[in-house]
C-alpha cells in the first residue's frame, strides 16, 4: 500500500517505480528545499542522507505518521543545496558524500573533509575519482578564552577500544567543547559492496559494526526482499528475531557494567561479563558463531537453529533471571555509583528530537521511536513488548533504559520460543532480471540501522548505503559533555557507546 | 551488594581450565622470540590492544578473555592503557590506510623489546577488506608480526591459546 499522505508534503516530478516498500522521489531543487523546509521546521526527521555518482538520496521519516519517504536530487553541476545549512543532522554525513561522491553541498557552513583524511591516494573513490589533493592540516572549530586550554585524545585510546579523536577543550576540570574526528576505521565498504554478489555482500555488512553484526545481516536481508517482494519463511523470521535479541542482551549486560567500570564499580562489570558470556555461548551452541555472525541470509537463515539450542536458550533466560533483578538492585542502591550517573552527561530532548536519535540516547530522552515498534517488521508484529521512554536524558537514564529493554527482550524471547513456527528455513533468491532497490530498518541494540540498495538484476550490488544509529548520536555526545568535568567523559562516552566502525564504514 | 559479594566467594568459580597453547602458533613463534628477551621479561607480559580498522568484533572477544571465565591475569598477562608500558602489540582489522601512521606511530612508542600480535582474519592480509582503496591490507605490511591468531573474530579460547604460546616457548 502507498503511504499517500507524506508524499503530498513532498512535491515531485516523478516517483521511482521499482523502490520498495517505501516511495522514492525525483525532486528538482525547488521540491528539495521544500523537504529542507520540513526537516528545518521539525515536520519530518532526517533518518540518513547519502550519494550515489552525480544524485543525493535523503530518507525522511513522517513525523506523526511512521511513514518514510526517500527524497533524490540529481545534481547535474555536481553540486545540491546544503541540507545541513539549515538542518544540522545532515552536516557530517554530506561531508561524507562530498569525501566519497565528490558532491557538493552549496551553502553548507562546515565544507571540511570528514572520512577523508587525505591518505587515500585519491579524492572522492567512489565518484569522480580525482588525484589526491595538496595535504592540510584539519582545522578544528576554535575555543577562545583566557583560562582554556585544549587535551587531545586519540586515535589510539586507553582502553580495547575503537580509534577515533577527541579534542578537548576545558576551563580547569569543565569542558568547553569537545569535537569529535572521526573517519580513521574508514575500510571503504561501500565501495566493496558495488558489483558484489548477495553473499559476499551480507557478510560485508555483518563486518560493518561486529557489536550489531545481526541486526545489519537483518536489514541487509530485508531490505533484499523488499526489492525482490519476496518474503523470508516464518521459521527464519522467528530465528533472526531470536538473535537480534539475544545480540541485544549480550551488548546491554556489556555496556551496563562497562559504564559502572568507568564509575570505578568493577562488581558490576564483572557480574555482567559473566551474563554476556552465558548470552555469546548460547549462541554458540543455536548458530555456531559467538557473535552470530553470516547467519541471517537474504532468503532466510543459513542454518537453522541446532536441535539442542532451543533448550540452551531457556537455561539462558533462567540463568538470567535469577542474577539481573539482584544487578538492578545494586545499581539502584550504590549510592556513590549514582552519584556518578545521575545528572552526568544530559541530552536534552529537543536535540534528541532533532537528530533523530534512536535507541538508549534517543528513549533516554524523550524520542519514543523504537523501529520493532514504529516499523513493526516481522516478527515483532506478532510479539507483545513495551518501549521503554525517560525524559531525564542522563547517564542514569540510559543505563535504565538499557535494564527495562533487557526485561524486554527476555520476554520477547520466550513469546519466541514458545511460538517458533517450523517450515524452511531459507528460500532461494532468483534474479529478478530488472533493476530494483530495498530500504529496511531494523532496530541494533544501540539503535535504528538503515540499509538502502539497489539491485542489477541479476542479484549483484549496484549500490548500497549502510547507515548506522551512530550518525545521529556522535553529535549530541558533543553537547551532553558540555559543562561535565574531565573525568565523566569515559563514563558519558560508554552510555552513548556509539560505534565507530559502523559510522566510518 | 553483601550478598552478591558473599555469593562470589561460596558458589563455586567460574573461570575454567587453561586451554593448551595452539601448536601452530608455537611453531610462528619459535622462528620469532627469542629466548634471551624471555629470560628478561619473565612470564609476565603487558599488552596494548591497537585497533586498526577493525570491526569491532575482535575487540569484543579480547574484552571477553577477561570475563571470569578466561581471566587472562591468572598468566601473568594484562592489557596496559599505554605502549609506553607494553611488551605486546594485540593489532585487529585490516589497516586502514587512516590509521596506517597511528599504528606505526604506536608500534615505535612500544620500547624493546617488543612483540606484535595480529588478531583476527584481516590482520592478516585485510580479509575481506582486501583490496579496498581505504585499507593497507595486513598488519605485517606496517609492523614486524611475530604472531597471527586466525579467526573472524578469534574465540576467547583461540586468543588464550595464542597468547599462552607466547608465554611457554
Amino acid at each position: 500500500m502507498m503511504p499517500v499522505s507524506l508524499l503530498d508534503q513532498l512535491p515531485h516530478h516523478r516517483l521511482v517505480a521499482e523502490h520498495w516498500p517505501w516511495p522514492r522521489v525525483i525532486v528538482g531543487e525547488g521540491d528539495w528545499r521544500v523537504a529542507i523546509d520540513h526537516l528545518a521546521s521539525g515536520h519530518m526527521t532526517l533518518l540518513g542522507l547519502w550519494g550515489e555518482p552525480g544524485t543525493v538520496h535523503m530518507a525522511l521519516l513522517g513525523g506523526s505518521s511512521n511513514e518514510i519517504a526517500v527524497v533524490s536530487f540529481e545534481c547535474e553541476s555536481g553540486a545540491f543545496p546544503s541540507v545541513g545549512a539549515r538542518h544540522p543532522p545532515a552536516r557530517r554525513p554530506e561531508r561524507a558524500a562530498c569525501d566519497l561522491f565528490g558532491l557538493r553541498a552549496t551553502g553548507t557552513a562546515d565544507a571540511r573533509p570528514w572520512l577523508d583524511h587525505g591518505v587515500w591516494g585519491l579524492r572522492h573513490p567512489l565518484g569522480t575519482r580525482q588525484p589526491p589533493g595538496e595535504a592540510a592540516p584539519y582545522p578544528f572549530l576554535p575555543a577562545e578564552g583566557e583560562a582554556l586550554h585544549q587535551i587531545a585524545v586519540g586515535p589510539v585510546h586507553a582502553g580495547i577500544i575503537e580509534p577515533g579523536h577527541f579534542r578537548f577543550t576545558t576551563n580547569g576540570e569543565h569542558l568547553v567543547r569537545l569535537e569529535q574526528r572521526l573517519g580513521y576505521v574508514h575500510k571503504g565498504i561501500e565501495g566493496l559492496l558495488a558489483g558484489a554478489s548477495l553473499d559476499k555482500a551480507v557478510e560485508l555488512a555483518c563486518r560493518t559494526s561486529g557489536d550489531s553484526a545481526v541486526a545489519y545481516a537483518f536489514a541487509f536481508a530485508r531490505a533484499v526482499e523488499a526489492a525482490l517482494n519476496v518474503d523470508a519463511p516464518p521459521h527464519a523470521v522467528y530465528l533472526r528475531a531470536l538473535m537480534a535479541e539475544l545480540e541485544r542482551l549480550a551488548n546491554h549486560f556489556g555496556d551496563i557494567g562497562a559504564i559502572c567500570n568507568d564509575a570505578s564499580f568493577a562488581l558490576m562489570h564483572a557480574q555482567t561479563g559473566i551474563l554476556r558470556e552465558r548470552c555469546l555461548r548460547a549462541a554458540m551452541v543455536c548458530f555456531g558463531h559467538r557473535l552470530m555472525m553470516d547467519v541471517i541470509v537474504p532468503g532466510g537463515v543459513a542454518r537453522d537453529i541446532a536441535p539442542e539450542g532451543l533448550a540452551q536458550v531457556r537455561a539462558l533466560l533462567e540463568d538470567i533471571r535469577k542474577v539481573f533483578p539482584r544487578l538492578i538492585e545494586l545499581y539502584d542502591n550504590t549510592a556513590s555509583l549514582q552519584d556518578r550517573t545521575v545528572t552526568t552527561g544530559i541530552v536534552r530532548p529537543d536535540y534528541a528530537r532533532q537528530f533523530g536519535a534512536g535507541g538508549y540516547v534517543g528513549r533516554a530522552s524523550g524520542r519514543a521511536f523504537d523501529a520493532r515498534r514504529n516499523l513493526s517488521y516481522a516478527p515483532y508484529s506478532e510479539l507483545s513488548f513495551e518501549v521503554p521512554v525517560l525524559e531525564a536524558g542522563d547517564v542514569n537514564a540510559r543505563v535504565w533504559i538499557r535494564i527495562r529493554e533487557v526485561e524486554q527482550s527476555l520476554s520477547l524471547i520466550e513469546q519466541i520460543l514458545d511460538r517458533l513456527p517450523g517450515g524452511e528455513h531459507r528460500i532461494s533468491i532468483d534474479p529478478s532480471g530488472r533493476i530494483c532497490e530495498g530500504i529496511a530498518l531494523t532496530e541494533a541494540f544501540r539503535g535504528d540501522v538503515l540499509v538502502w540498495l539497489r539491485l542489477d538484476g541479476n542479484n549483484r550490488i549496484v549500490r548500497c548505503h549502510l547507515r548506522d544509529a551512530s550518525w545521529f548520536q556522535w553529535p549530541l555526545l558533543e553537547a551532553a559533555v558540555e559543562g561535565n568535568i574531565v573525568a565523566d567523559f569515559p563514563l558519558c562516552n560508554k552510555s552513548f557507546n556509539c560505534s565507530y566502525s559502523g559510522h566510518d564504514l | 551488594m553483601r550478598k552478591t559479594l558473599f555469593e562470589g566467594l561460596t558458589h563455586g568459580i567460574l573461570t575454567e581450565a587453561p586451554p593448551r597453547p595452539d601448536e601452530a602458533a608455537l611453531a610462528e613463534l619459535a622462528q620469532n622470540v627469542a629466548q634471551t628477551a624471555k629470560a628478561r621479561l619473565g612470564r609476565s607480559l603487558s599488552i596494548r590492544q591497537v585497533d586498526a580498522g577493525s570491526c569491532n568484533g575482535c575487540e569484543l572477544e579480547i574484552h571477553a578473555i577477561n570475563n571470569a571465565f578466561y581471566d587472562l591475569e591468572r598468566f601473568g598477562l594484562r592489557f596496559v592503557a599505554s605502549p609506553r608500558h607494553a611488551d605486546v602489540l594485540m593489532v585487529t582489522g585490516p589497516v586502514t590506510k587512516n590509521m596506517r601512521e597511528a599504528l606505526s606511530r604506536t608500534y615505535h612508542a612500544t620500547p624493546d623489546p617488543k612483540w606484535v600480535v595480529a588478531v583476527g582474519r584481516c590482520a592478516a592480509d585485510g580479509g575481506i577488506f582486501a583490496g579496498s582503496y581505504a585499507c593497507v591490507g595486513g598488519v605485517k605490511d606496517v609492523v614486524p608480526v611475530d604472531l597471527h591468531i586466525a579467526g573472524c573474530p578469534p574465540s576467547p579460547t583461540d586468543l588464550l591459546k595464542g597468547l599462552l604460546a607466547l608465554l611457554s616457548r
